[in-house]
């Protein structure tokens, strides 16, 4: 496996494909525009579809209907565009299809600006659209994590039968950095057969219907606990983060996707001049992995949440302390992104 | 005995939601005859809309999915792509095709996308209690025209059919109705053409199919039939307004 040079958006296109993704529908928006343009060239190599829809409305229920079809099937937007998309999410998650849907976030809220943001973490992390639902959401910190994530991603879509956002903001999808792909047969572990989907019914077992309706309210109530059920499932299994230096840690800086690699640069220095900081980096933002957090509450004195919102992720962050110990905040907005030397000072006068 | 008459392979057994005298019925029985008649039933899936026909995926005997509101020619789209020799058609009402799903549907007709659409005009939304559609005609009242629809407010109803046919990817479009045995059996072989432009590739293709409300037009089911061939077809014109085997009409 060669090293390659690539942009994260391209990574994440390259990664899908490998990954079996053989259907594409998007539309174009800065800063993701390099995925849809890169499946334009690839998929017919593969064989594979690419479609530029008409809207982000009409994109996602044409991966509503290729999912729903048995295929791997993936969209990409930002800001504008994955609102838009939330009524087919709901959809999706509702008829329980597996897909692929990738936010590249942008400064907001409205038009906003074409900026690296992490303000989509609200939509991401608690549906997004109407009804009850979650969706698994996966942040990379790098172009190299992205490509691991957006494989991940498929496989849960399969393994659970829901929408799997991988969340990343406009630096990760701009950004070069130097990646390892795997090779095609080594990450497509693609179901062998979706005995669910419907793609013509032969009449040996009952019709496939896929569909979001139930006009009983007791067969929708036994519906939305079927998928609770899968929720806490997922809960369960698939929490992941990745924690640095919290053992001895008076603070614990809680940073995710590009953050996180800004705040690991000002943790180094902090620690040079010796003070005792460490990061809880979540790489699922749902499930959320609140027991890290829930255990560093016992020995560290203060947390610090760092994010490119006006706070987000730190409503989480303090659920998992639970007022155990003071959860502080510093972030920027409108696609304006916090420096070294910012999360330095901001460090400093939390410990 | 020879069978003269036998129930359509292609519907189920499930009795059907629609009123009393509505002609969605109907319409769903040349469908399924006409999946029937290609020997597609195996090989088909259909998309219900948002709408009264909304069941439809209880009502046809194939593999079916639901689509969002106006959405059902996108997730037909993403089905074709995936399974490009299936039989794939969409079934939606006025508000559904020629409000909320306007995009969808003429960019499907754009792409020379080749589905079927099975577009019921009657003229109002049934599902929601009967308010206006953009295919109301000037005069009519619904609860939200009380007054009839006002050309000045809400401009003429839009005559889909006619610019379906437009569309360069179109490969066959016509308007049809259903209030006369005479008009079903027209229906019906506009239907099974509509079917057989996809089989063979031709492009996208639609049949309009002027249907009837009497719920929500507060009629009997005899004035509704009538009133489909008294006030409906003046304005909208039933004919084949494209075949792309024949050229446009
Ligand atoms: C996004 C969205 N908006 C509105 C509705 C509510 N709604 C349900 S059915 C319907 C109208 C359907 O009318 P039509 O397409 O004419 O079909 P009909 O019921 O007359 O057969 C509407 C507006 C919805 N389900 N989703
Ligand atoms: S409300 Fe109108 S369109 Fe709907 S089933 Fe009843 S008669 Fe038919």
């Amino acid at each position: 496996m060669a090293k390659l040079l690539m942009k994260g958006n391209e990574a994440i296109a390259e990664a899908a494909i490998r990954a079996g993704c053989r259907c594409f529908f998007g539309y174009p928006i800065t800063p993701q525009n390099q995925i849809p343009e890169y499946m334009s060239k690839r998929m017919p190599q593969v064989g594979g579809t690419f479609l530029q829809a008409e809207s982000e409305v009409s994109a996602i229920n044409m991966v509503y209907g290729a999912s729903g079809a048995g295929a791997r099937v993936m969209t990409s937007s930002s800001g504008p565009g994955v609102s838009l998309k939330q009524e087919g999410i709901s959809y999706l998650a509702g008829a329980q299809l597996p897909c692929v849907i990738v936010n590249i976030m942008r400064g907001g809220p409205g038009l906003g600006s074409i900026q690296p943001s992490q303000g989509d973490y609200y939509q991401a992390t608690r549906g997004g659209g109407h009804g009850d639902y979650r969706l698994p959401v996966l942040a990379p910190s790098s172009v190299g994590e992205a490509v691991e994530l957006t494989r991940k991603a498929f496989d849960l879509a399969d393994k659970y039968r829901t929408p799997v956002i991988v969340l990343g903001d406009g630096m990760i999808g701009q950004m070069m950095e130097p990646v390892e792909l795997p090779d095609d047969g080594e990450s497509a572990r693609e179901p062998e057969s979706k005995p669910w989907a419907a793609r013509g019914w032969d009449g040996s077992s009952p019709r496939a219907i896929i569909n979001s309706l139930y006009i009983d309210p007791s067969v929708l109530e036994q519906h939305n606990l079927a998928l609770q059920r899968k929720f806490a499932e997922i809960e369960k299994a698939e929490t992941s983060f990745a924690s640095e230096r919290v053992e001895d840690a008076d603070l614990v800086i809680a940073a995710y996707g590009t953050m996180a690699r800004i705040a690991r640069s000002a943790i180094r220095m902090a620690r040079a001049e010796g003070l005792k900081v460490g990061m809880i980096r979540p790489v699922t933002l749902w499930p959320f992995p609140s027991e890290p957090f829930a255990q560093a509450a016992r020995t560290a004195k203060a947390f610090l949440t760092v994010e490119m919102s006006a706070g987000q992720m730190v409503d989480d962050v303090r659920l998992a302390v639970a007022g155990r110990k003071p959860v502080h905040f510093y972030g920027r907005t409108g696609g304006m992104v916090p420096t070294v030397r910012d999360v330095l000072s901001r460090i400093k006068e939390a410990v | 005995m020879a069978v003269v008459f036998e129930k359509s392979r292609s519907l189920t057994d499930e009795i059907l939601t629609y009123c009393p005298g509505c002609t969605h019925g109907i319409i769903h029985r040349l469908v399924a005859e006409a999946i029937d008649d290609l020997g597609a039933q195996s090989s088909t899936i259909g998309v219900a809309p948002v709408g009264c026909a909304v069941f439809a995926y209880n009502f046809f005997a194939v593999d079916m999915m639901q689509a969002a509101h106006g959405r059902a020619p996108a997730v037909a789209t993403g089905i074709k792509r995936a399974l490009p020799d299936r039989i794939v058609f969409t079934y939606q009402g006025d508000g559904d095709l020629a409000s909320i799903g306007m995009a969808e549907i003429m960019h499907a007709a754009a792409r020379g996308e080749k589905i079927t659409t099975i577009f019921v005009n009657n003229a109002i939304y049934g599902m929601t209690g009967g308010q206006m559609a953009p295919t109301t005609l000037v005069g009519q009242v619904t609860t939200t025209s009380p007054y009839g629809r006002k050309e000045e407010l809400c401009g003429k109803p839009i005559r889909m059919s006619e610019i379906i046919a437009q569309m360069d990817g179109t490969a066959y479009a016509a308007r049809v109705s259903v209030h006369d045995p005479r008009h079903v059996m027209e229906a019906k072989k506009a239907i099974r053409r509509a079917f057989e432009a996809q089989r063979g590739g031709e492009g996208f293709a639609m049949v309009e199919v002027l249907s009837t409300c009497p719920t929500n037009w507060g009629m009997t089911p005899i004035e509704a039939l009538k009133w489909v061939a008294t006030d409906m077809i003046p304005y909208y014109p039933l004919g084949v307004y494209k075949d792309s085997s024949k050229g446009a009409a």
